[in-house]
């Protein structure tokens, strides 16, 4: 549905982005996960025919998006990462402007809006500047699925979104993924990565890794170790110093402690922090999650 | 005991017939990293202005450093630093020259600056990068830069928020490493953050729900009132809020 190859977009002398590829199968969830600056808004932009590539192609539904901008606008729906309705216009008034625009009815029965509908009727004669910042994310996809879209495009639908709404989000896209429509999301917040099909991780202009998230956990690489104790950020930097170490950071109430020598044990750990004058410290094997991973392929 | 840094005492703020905090009273100690959650709209921002002076309670009081926030307002905010989401930081001086523009804002002399200066350079390893441009440095730079200015004049209270919106997973904990040697050297740390993680490196942390405080406590004790596993599952318990339509 959407395939990209050798895709590159400079600002200057900024590299945005660095000979990207990307396949997205049709009905695919796909999450592209990155930080601030990684160059996943320049890809949007690009998908969504609002800027060309350096060099490289895209192409969405078949269409490439130098040549067929037009064929590809009719058949994407889009949600900036800025917040781009009305603000002075009412719920409704948004969704009826934006249904216009593409020149069709508001069918608030339709599969594809149904389940959002339900959500934001209640709200429907409140100006969109005056809705809680979740609500606002459910009105924008609500316009983005109007026209009945086969690809969606969602740029960062959910930064600076509480984490409670962040979920009602992402439950939505969960249900979408059975109405025949294929998605590209991107999100900074590393737990949302598993709620996706494929995921790619960028970092600076260029992918670290693609794959589904459990194949990218497996290809983890280190021992991962958990370090809990009364006062774990005070272990950080005498962790740090033990040599064989490869990398230790917080991880909430934890820290996450990777290890150079794949042969090192919990053993190892708590001896050393004991010798350090580091008494009842936990220390126990654990699995890495995407977090993990993003932290070692940025480092690699 | 020492004095609190902020002491909050049944503290309202309404806009025209709109309520945005209701009754909120906190302690804060000196040295503490103190995390104010909630939902968006939650009534943080009206809370962390009023704290810092910006906005005048409707009704109840507070001081910061010992201050009134009503009253006092040129004195707590000379006690403050303050770093807001969208920091403001001139992208086209380099890193010194925005720490010596903030450092004379604050009424620092030209020794104090560059004491300063060289403090914050070593411990938050800032010094490679002084001469550079903030426009070519990446986010988390610019974030680190934020910090120094906010603690350049050594406030005796920082206020942070979302300090770590949408960086990286490194810089993001590097963020945080820098918080913890703050609060060391004895500097309050109020911050305010939607990583539930994040809430674990904090002393205590308290959840505001439609204007008032939920819950106040370290978070452990919070996970144990709750039987919750995580900080987040905590806040979907209680942050599901019941938005009503007109």
């Amino acid at each position: 549905m959407v395939q990209i190859e050798n895709l590159s977009r400079h600002f200057g002398s900024v590299q945005a982005l660095d000979n990207v590829h990307l396949h997205i199968e049709k009905n695919q969830l796909f999450g592209l996960i990155g930080p601030d600056g990684a160059g996943k808004s320049t890809l949007f932009d690009i998908l969504a025919t609002l800027r060309l590539p350096s060099s490289g192609t895209a192409r969405v539904h078949g269409f490439d998006v130098q040549t067929k901008a037009n064929q590809i606008r009719k058949r994407i729906g889009f949600m900036p990462g800025q917040f781009s309705l009305y603000q002075d216009l009412s719920v409704l008034e948004n969704i009826r402007f934006f249904a216009n625009v593409y020149g069709v009815a508001f069918e608030e029965s339709s599969p594809l809006i149904r389940d959002i509908w339900q959500q934001i009727a209640p709200f429907k004669h409140r100006p969109a500047g005056k809705l809680s910042g979740g609500m606002k994310q459910k009105l924008a996809l609500c316009c983005a699925l109007v026209h009945k879209p086969t690809v969606l495009l969602l740029d960062e639908p959910t930064t600076g979104v509480d984490p409670v709404s962040r979920k009602e989000f992402w439950e939505m896209l969960q249900t979408l993924k059975s109405q025949n429509i294929t998605t590209l999301v991107s999100t900074p917040y590393m737990d949302e990565a598993n709620l996706c099909e494929c995921i790619a991780l960028i970092q600076n202009g260029k992918i670290l890794a693609i794959n589904s998230p459990a194949a990218i956990v497996a290809q983890f690489e280190f021992n991962l170790f958990g370090v809990q104790s009364a006062h774990s950020n005070a272990l950080i930097n005498p962790l740090r110093q033990f040599e064989k170490t490869q990398h230790c950071f917080a991880f909430g109430k934890m820290l996450h402690l990777t290890l150079k020598d794949a042969c090192a044990t919990e053993k190892d750990i708590v001896e050393f922090l004991e010798k350090q004058g580091h008494k009842n410290v936990d220390v126990w094997p654990m699995k890495p999650g995407i977090e993990d991973c993003f932290i070692e392929l940025m480092q690699s | 005991m020492s004095t609190p840094s902020i002491q909050a005492h049944q503290l309202v703020k309404k806009f025209g017939d709109f309520t945005a905090v209701k009754d909120l009273s906190l302690e804060v100690s000196p040295g503490e990293i103190f995390g104010f959650l909630g939902a968006n709209g939650a009534g943080k921002t009206t809370a962390m202005r009023m704290l810092c002076g910006l906005l005048k309670p409707s009704f109840g009081h507070a001081r910061v450093a010992g201050f009134d926030v009503a009253t006092q307002t040129e004195h707590v905010k000379k006690n403050i630093g303050y770093m807001s989401q969208k920091f403001s930081i001139y992208d086209d001086l380099t890193l010194k020259e925005n720490i010596q523009l903030f450092s004379s804002i604050y009424g620092l002399s030209s020794l104090q600056t560059q004491e300063r200066m060289k403090q914050l350079a070593v411990q938050f390893g800032l010094e490679d990068k002084l001469k550079s441009l903030v426009s070519t440095l990446p986010l988390g730079w610019k974030q680190k830069l934020a910090f120094s200015i906010a603690v350049i004049h050594q406030p005796r209270i920082v206020f942070l928020d979302e300090p770590t919106s949408g960086v990286d997973p490194i810089t993001r904990r590097q963020f945080w490493e820098m918080i913890f040697e703050t609060a060391n050297a004895g500097t309050t740390v109020f911050v305010t953050t939607h990583y539930m993680d994040e809430a674990e490196y904090c002393d205590r942390v308290s959840i505001m729900v439609e204007g008032q405080i939920q819950v106040l406590d370290t978070p452990q004790k919070i996970r144990e009132q709750f039987s919750a596993q995580t900080m987040d599952d905590v806040f979907s318990l209680l942050a599901r809020k019941k938005e009503t339509p007109t």
